[in-house]
């Protein structure tokens, strides 16, 4: 048992250094972005309901008008794991939004108010005509970026982020972003249209202007309104949108793992047995 | 491999079918009666778990097909439609995708356990070179999977890896114009990829066959590298390394998990949920992990041709491992400086590992090519050096020997410690 016990670490140890060299390691000078508390981090963490609607409510009055979330249906609102609205709550919301739909029986497209089973449309009909409407920058989909982004992480931290089960990198990033506008420091140079924001990936110079203020969105639930939770409550939202089945996916996780604890433990004395009189 | 079933058919049924097809004496010669070392260790269940995974990503795979979209228009968004509707997609994705990158845990610490205890020697050698082929189709499978989910990494790197054939004097050009049935990466690169991807591990498979079949016509390698001598030596595969084998399985199912539903997306890359855009390049083009210390071997070349010569190089150097070892002891066990070297060697390919996630430059391109260097040196220079220059300790007279031994013929390193319980 011993030896097992010696090559299960050794495993580990050459293991994480192997696995662990993901392409997160590359990059220059990155940003420092500071880890958050999430609701949904850890082996058994869940979404905030109210979390996700605030999101849901600041993606709805600020940034809608540039950012879409073509992946989402509005089905999805009234889904378990999500922000819970019901499904009459869920219809409501579908039936402000315009889709176009067609052709219909004399060849021609037409707008209808959205149901259920539509996507969220996009604000842009392309990217010509985002870039267009926002000075050349183009204001990227929401369904995937707390995927799609995330914090540097150098090593040896990355190593540990496999153990400690930390994936919030996406979400931290977005927090970071939305908070971390700055005044022009001294000396940097920002163009017009151009804002100083100490925490973007692409190099502290963003096209987009800071999008939140405090009170921007009404909160019914006694929840601050200020840019700090606002932030957070978007990033929470859009980690959902990226990730819409993340706690059944954590739960069964840990029926899995219990399950495959339990078998291998079950396996190991059977092995033991059955291997009693050999001499090996 | 029937040859050591024990098997008499009983039922008529089984008489009749036995005299007209042997399949299963073939199977129980093979699977059930083989006789196998009593003394593998547990090093040696990574071909059983290799064996199980190649199953799981087939099965998992097909299903995945069955909705996925190989079209670069619908591509990523196929991928989402699986991830997002399509009932417990995510978690088939998931298992696939960390499915793959736990295919090559497996099989690297396959490949090291082959190269410390020299399962490469005759007379294993063909084993050895059908699972080089193995791995050289595995990492192809691997890369055009890759391809599939149409991400910024998947095209990318595609363009990079299919740029390399352009090296190629002379026909590179047309070559590369062949692989992507066209005049860049596009819609019937994905499409063949696609078709490929689905192939390939059928051939894989098929090679896993020989692969069995080679080693047990000359009998598994062992720990101490003696052949067995006597029946002491020995139990048959079932139900001892049956159950051993599905012990290490689910051992190693519990850490793919780990990874599928609880880190799902710690081994890829942030920039493949973007959608592939051929305008705009990525800060940094990085392979899939599994593939890093070939990529640092690739950049330590500063000419081109040479860089893809190097990296392929680095392959085909394991085809003729068994030739270029001049030692005629097996096993790492009783050979105290190649232990030591071996050792230098597995932290050498972790480093190459880190260097190829790293950017090109400065002292990072200087290491490359001191690690590239010492990797080729490794087969072509220690590896035949050693045979001649290294006195083996002595080797045990039988397998039950070794095992009685214990203490005196283990090695110093906890790892290669024979399992002992």
């Amino acid at each position: 048992m011993s030896t097992m016990i010696k090559m299960v670490r050794s495993f580990a140890a050459v293991a994480a250094i192997a696995i662990a060299t993901p392409a997160l390691s590359a990059g220059g000078e990155a940003p420092h972005i500071d880890r958050q508390q999430w609701s949904f981090s850890g082996p058994f963490g869940v979404f905030e309901r109210g979390q996700l609607q605030r999101g849901f409510k600041v993606y709805q009055e600020v940034c809608q008008a540039c950012h879409g979330l073509r992946q989402v249906s509005f089905r999805n609102l009234a889904q378990e794991g999500g922000p819970s609205f019901s499904e009459d709550q869920a219809k409501q919301i579908a039936s402000d939004y315009t889709v176009v739909d067609g052709p219909n029986d004399d060849g021609d497209m037409y707008d209808r108010p959205a149901i259920l089973a539509d996507k969220f449309p996009s604000p842009f009909p392309n990217e010509q005509a985002a870039r267009a409407a926002n000075g050349g920058a183009y204001p990227p989909d929401f369904s995937l970026l707390a995927k799609a982004r995330a914090a540097y992480r150098g090593f040896p931290w990355f190593v540990f982020d496999a153990f400690t089960q930390y994936q919030e990198n996406g979400p931290d990033y977005i927090y970071s972003l939305l908070t971390g506008y700055e005044e022009d420091p001294e000396g940097v140079e920002v163009p017009a249209g151009q804002y100083y924001n100490h925490s973007y990936l692409g190099g502290k110079l963003l096209a987009m202007a800071p999008p939140l203020y405090d009170e921007a969105v009404e909160y019914t639930d006694g929840s601050p309104m200020t840019v700090d939770q606002y932030s957070k409550d978007v990033s929470a939202f859009m980690m959902w949108a990226a990730e819409p089945h993340l706690e059944q996916r954590k739960k069964i996780g840990f029926r899995v793992m219990v399950f495959l604890i339990f078998f291998a433990g079950m396996l190991y004395f059977t092995k033991k047995k059955l291997w009693r009189n050999v001499e090996h | 491999m029937a040859g050591h079933s024990n098997y008499v058919p009983q039922s008529a049924a089984a008489k009749w079918l036995e005299s007209r097809l042997p399949v299963i004496s073939l199977v129980r010669g093979s699977f059930v009666d083989f006789p196998t070392p009593k003394n593998l260790n547990y090093w040696w269940t990574f071909g059983g778990i290799l064996f199980f995974v190649l199953i799981a990503q087939i099965m998992t795979g097909i299903v995945l097909a069955m909705h996925y979209t190989p079209a670069t228009t619908m591509a990523f968004d196929s991928v989402e439609h699986i991830m997002r509707d399509v009932n417990f997609g995510w978690m088939l994705r998931y298992l696939h995708s960390n499915g793959a990158s736990m295919f090559f845990v497996a099989v690297y610490i396959h490949i090291f356990r082959g190269l410390y205890y020299g399962s490469y020697k005759a007379p294993r050698e063909i084993s050895w070179i059908l699972g080089v082929i193995i791995f050289l189709i595995m990492m192809g499978t691997a890369f055009m999977g890759y391809v599939l989910p149409w991400g910024q990494m998947s095209f990318w790197g595609a363009t990079v890896i299919t740029n390399l054939f352009s090296a190629i004097p002379l026909v590179g050009e047309e070559i590369r114009t062949w692989l992507w049935g066209g005049f860049a990466v596009d819609n019937p690169t994905l499409n063949r990829f696609f078709s490929l991807h689905y192939l390939l591990p059928f051939m894989i498979f098929g090679v896993v066959i020989l692969h069995v079949w080679a080693f047990h016509t000359t009998g598994n390698n062992n720990p101490s590298g003696v052949q067995p001598k006597t029946k002491q030596d020995t139990v048959p595969f079932h139900p001892y390394y049956t159950m051993k084998d599905l012990f290490a399985i689910i051992v190693f199912l519990i850490v793919l998990c780990w990874f599928a539903f609880y880190v799902p997306n710690y081994m890829g890359h942030p920039d493949n949920y973007i959608e592939a855009n051929p305008l705009v390049t990525p800060a940094h083009i990085v392979p899939e992990w599994y593939f890093l210390p070939f990529y640092a071997i690739l950049r330590a070349v500063p000419d081109k041709l040479g860089g893809v010569a190097a990296m392929f190089g680095a392959i085909a150097v394991l085809f003729v491992l068994p030739w270029l070892d001049t030692s005629k002891v097996r096993s790492g066990t009783y050979r105290p400086l190649f232990k030591q070297f071996f050792w230098i060697f597995a932290a050498n390919a972790v480093a190459l590992g880190y260097l190829g996630a790293m950017p090109a430059e400065g002292w990072y391109v200087i290491f490359s090519r001191i690690f590239t260097v010492y990797y080729f040196a490794h087969f072509l220079v220690i590896l035949p050096m050693l045979g001649f220059l290294e006195k083996p300790r002595p080797l045990p007279a039988s397998i039950t020997d070794a095992v009685l031994k214990g203490g005196s013929g283990k090695p110093a390193a906890a790892a290669s410690a024979p399992d002992t319980k």
